[in-house]
């Protein structure tokens, strides 16, 4: 083991058994308490690739996986794996802001709750820390029973994260988080995934590369569903190895 | 080659006659409803609506059919109410698209189209006979259910489809199981439009007749049914009684009148409730 | 589908907590094919007994219905013409009334109007059909007697027209869905033509809106069919064939409706009564496929 929290071994995706690979032989490591970022034009595949990392995919019907995903050395599509207990070690926040219709306590809470918490002064303990870890405990102290929906954009992107934080995971996967925010909110969101590192190992998908070089240790270009070049972000943005992946940071296509 | 003019003519024409066509169908529930309400309202007393009906029912009130036709209404929910919605949620987060799915839509929509006469019949001879319940509120409660089963199966399903994927995504990143999702998020967020569909649905069903006619609605009974193996008596069959079958129509004339005030006032109003509930729900989206 | 594949994940994550739940509600999801079943076995079961007593053929070509009588005869045709007479006539009435209220919802009502219209729609089809019947009975008969000097203005053609009101916001409703389904671009494209509005909607919505319209008809028609306070009390209940709209007519519903109570169970006249409930029941299930098989036709193309 050479440090990688997560681990994609020659991973590929098809949709449905005849269907083209939407993921090609992919293999790439996330390193503990990193940030990796995942960029590419739109259609390349890294949200697919990010959903294959907590097995969302499965949802979609005669999805077909190859290779492997090693979650601290196992691998997560082995037949033994329960889905729900993998998800909540590798939670996730979604492109556009999702809380639910409840309260924002009630949000917070769900996933505590869905184990079985029933202990209010625990419940309220966990809620006020993963607000507080999401930097919207300050906003929201007076006002955590009022609904979900009524806190702005970036708001409501902070309680996802709080969300999914509140059942303690080890990895969160980002999808595109602050595509449907305004740029004050897109600061704050960066600052806390900044933070949230020390915790936790971040893998965001993004298609800002700006955003890419400001909160990654690591970044991953994908192509076409295949994975060009990964390596330190501060090397893949000054000294590319690929001519592709020059291409398009230097903003010559995507 | 027709002119300018007469096209003219025929656009202006035809949009009058279809101004027309709104105009009186407006105008029959508006004459309807006035009619109604202006030779009803001079009946409409406290004691009509507190007392039972006396004297072979040409004086008196009508507070037996009312209490009848609420626990009808009860029953069938009862029995409506979570076949509905469990069917919806089987259509909507379960099924998958097979042979037995396929024969479900087709029975849930044959039985939206069984005549409601028809579903008298067949609640005579299944659960009158059949199981053994008898002319009773049992009896037509189920029936009603009947009737009411395929379009609350309707109503809960568009609620269940217009819950985003979104929420089903985040619970299920967050390690819920389908089950879950379904019962803590799914289903709280589909509940007040699944609601509104029910109290419209209940608006169709406290109007119905031939449906409990011989199931359990009778001509006369001296109190109220104090368990569901009574018989009771129901507003709308109480209004058919009198105009049809009373001897003395002229003198039951006023409680005629204010019978079916009564039985608006129940149906639209609480069909009025589901339509503003759901315009308020419609603009909050 | 993402609906489907949902359920095969849980269906690999074999668990009690998800079994049970799933177990219970597909038990009662399928509670619906059971009455469906029911429906049509009890029908059957107590409806075909009277064939034992009648041939087929005394039932659907005797015009004479004297189930009381003795001997007792069980023609069925004048019930059946009156059935058929009663829904035409209020087709008739109420499919080109129909199409023209949602013509005007979709196409000519200005959009502050029309959720009123709309409304005002979906009340009319909330109004019990036995207020109907009443209205039919206090108002428009004695109307009618006086005016066209009939023996009794409870006959056909009063029970179509209330029959027409009934069905009319079932088809204005579901007609109107499918104009609004014609998309703006349509109506945009005829109207930079230079067409006027009546052209518009005549020559590009109603077509385009065809089948969802034709289909909206005969839902109206299969509540028509099975509609039985509204003919009980207005139509006149004479079991004879109709020559004109004003002679009064026994329909099939209303016949049931006003016999059953006064049939002992298990008599020739109780079976005679189940037998027109399958009569009934098939009529609507041919109509029920009519539209499924429209619809289908529809979604493919």
């Amino acid at each position: 083991m050479d440090g990688a929290k997560l681990k994609t071994e020659s991973l590929s995706m098809a949709y449905s058994a005849n269907a083209p690979y939407a993921l090609k032989d992919i293999s790439v490591d996330v390193a503990e308490n990193s940030v990796m970022a995942f960029i590419g034009p739109s259609g390349c595949g890294k949200s697919t690739f990010l959903r294959c990392l907590n097995r969302m995919n499965d949802f979609v019907g005669g999805v077909r996986v190859e290779g492997r995903v090693l979650l601290d050395g196992s691998d997560i599509y082995a037949p033994e794996v329960d889905v729900t207990a993998l998800r909540r070690k590798v939670g996730m926040v979604f492109q556009r802001p999702n809380p639910f219709p409840f309260s924002i306590r009630e949000n917070v809470a769900y996933g505590q709750k869905l184990l079985g918490e029933r202990n209010k002064s625990r419940l309220d303990e966990i809620v006020e820390s993963s607000l507080s870890s999401a930097g919207l405990w300050e906003e929201v102290r007076d006002r955590l029973n009022e609904p979900a929906v009524s806190l702005s954009g970036g708001q409501q992107q902070r309680l996802c994260i709080a969300r999914a934080i509140a059942v303690s995971p080890e990895v969160l996967l980002m999808d595109e988080p602050t595509s449907a925010l305004d740029p004050l909110a897109t600061a704050r969101i960066e600052e806390l995934v900044r933070e949230l590192k020390k915790d936790y190992t971040v893998a965001i998908v993004t298609h800002n590369m700006q955003q890419a070089a400001r909160i990654s240790d690591a970044t991953a270009f994908f192509l076409m569903g295949e994975l060009v070049e990964a390596g330190p972000t501060t090397g893949i943005f000054t000294t590319p190895s690929d001519p592709r992946t020059e291409d398009y940071i230097t903003g010559r296509f995507g | 080659m027709k002119t300018h003019f007469m096209r003219k003519t025929a656009d202006l024409t035809a949009t009058a006659a279809l101004c027309c066509c709104m105009a009186i169908s407006t105008a029959i529930l508006g004459a309807s409803l006035a009619f109604l309400t202006s030779k009803g309202w001079g009946a409409l007393t406290w004691e009509f609506i507190t007392e039972p009906p006396r004297a072979g029912m040409t004086e008196g009130g009508i507070v037996t059919p009312i209490v009848g036709s609420v626990q009808l209404i009860a029953v069938s929910m009862a029995f409506a109410f979570p076949v509905g919605i469990l069917t919806a949620i089987y259509f909507n987060e379960y099924a998958a698209d097979g042979t037995l799915t396929r024969l479900l839509r087709l029975a849930i929509r044959s039985l939206a189209s069984v005549p409601s006469v028809v579903l008298g019949l067949f609640g005579f001879a299944f659960f009158c006979s059949f199981l053994r319940f008898g002319v009773s509120l049992l009896s037509a409660g189920l029936t009603l259910g009947c009737l009411a089963i395929p379009t609350l199966i309707t109503a809960a399903e568009t609620a269940l489809q217009n819950v985003p994927q979104d929420f089903r995504d985040a619970s299920y990143a967050l390690g819920a199981t389908q089950w879950q999702t379904i019962y803590r998020v799914v289903l709280p967020s589909a509940l007040p439009s699944i609601i509104t569909g029910g109290i419209l649905c209940v608006g169709r069903v406290a109007g119905e007749t031939a449906p409990i006619m011989f199931t359990g609605a009778v001509y006369f009974s001296p109190g109220f049914a104090s368990s569901i193996f009574d018989t009771v008596m129901a507003l709308p069959y109480h209004i058919y009684v009198l105009a049809t079958a009373g001897t003395q129509i002229d003198k039951t004339g006023p409680i005629q009148y204010g019978t079916i005030l009564v039985l608006l006032a129940l149906t639209l109003g609480i069909s009025m409730t589901g339509i503003v509930a759901r315009s308020h729900m419609r603009k909050k989206l | 589908m993402p609906k489907s594949a949902y359920g095969k994940m849980a269906a690999s994550g074999a668990r009690w907590s998800e079994k049970a739940p799933r177990g219970i509600v597909t038990a009662a999801a399928l509670s619906g094919i059971w009455l469906m079943g029911f429906i049509i076995l009890f029908l059957i079961k107590e409806g075909m007994p009277i064939l034992s007593e009648v041939s087929i053929l005394d039932i659907a070509s005797g015009n004479r219905w004297y189930p009381v009588s003795s001997p007792p005869r069980y023609g069925m045709l004048p019930l059946f013409a009156g059935s058929c007479a009663v829904t035409l006539l209020s087709c008739v009435i109420a499919i080109p009334f129909g199409t023209a209220v949602a013509l005007f919802i979709s196409d000519v009502c200005p959009e502050r109007a029309r959720e009123f219209c709309k409304v005002s729609l979906e009340i009319l089809g909330f109004l019990p059909s036995v207020v109907l019947g009443f209205l039919g009975m206090v108002v428009l008969a004695p109307w009618m007697q006086a005016k066209f000097e009939l023996l009794s203005g409870l006959n056909m053609l009063n029970a179509s027209f209330l029959l027409g009101v009934m069905i009319l916001p079932t088809i204005a409703t579901l007609s109107e869905d499918s104009l609004r389904a014609v998309s703006q671009s349509l109506r945009d494209a005829s109207y930079a033509l230079g067409a006027t509005r009546f052209e518009t909607m005549f020559k590009v919505v109603l077509p385009c809106a065809s089948r969802g319209i034709v289909s909206a008809a005969i839902l109206g028609m299969m509540r028509s069919v099975g509609e039985t306070m509204v003919v009980l009390m207005a139509s006149g209940g004479a079991a004879l064939i109709p020559r004109f709209i004003t002679d009064p007519v026994r329909p099939l519903t209303s016949t049931i409706a006003a016999e059953m109570g006064e049939t002992p169970v298990g008599s020739p006249h109780y079976h005679a009564l189940f037998f027109m409930g399958c009569l009934l029941m098939l009529f609507t299930c041919l109509l029920n496929m009519l539209v499924m098989k429209i619809e289908s036709a529809r979604r493919a193309k």
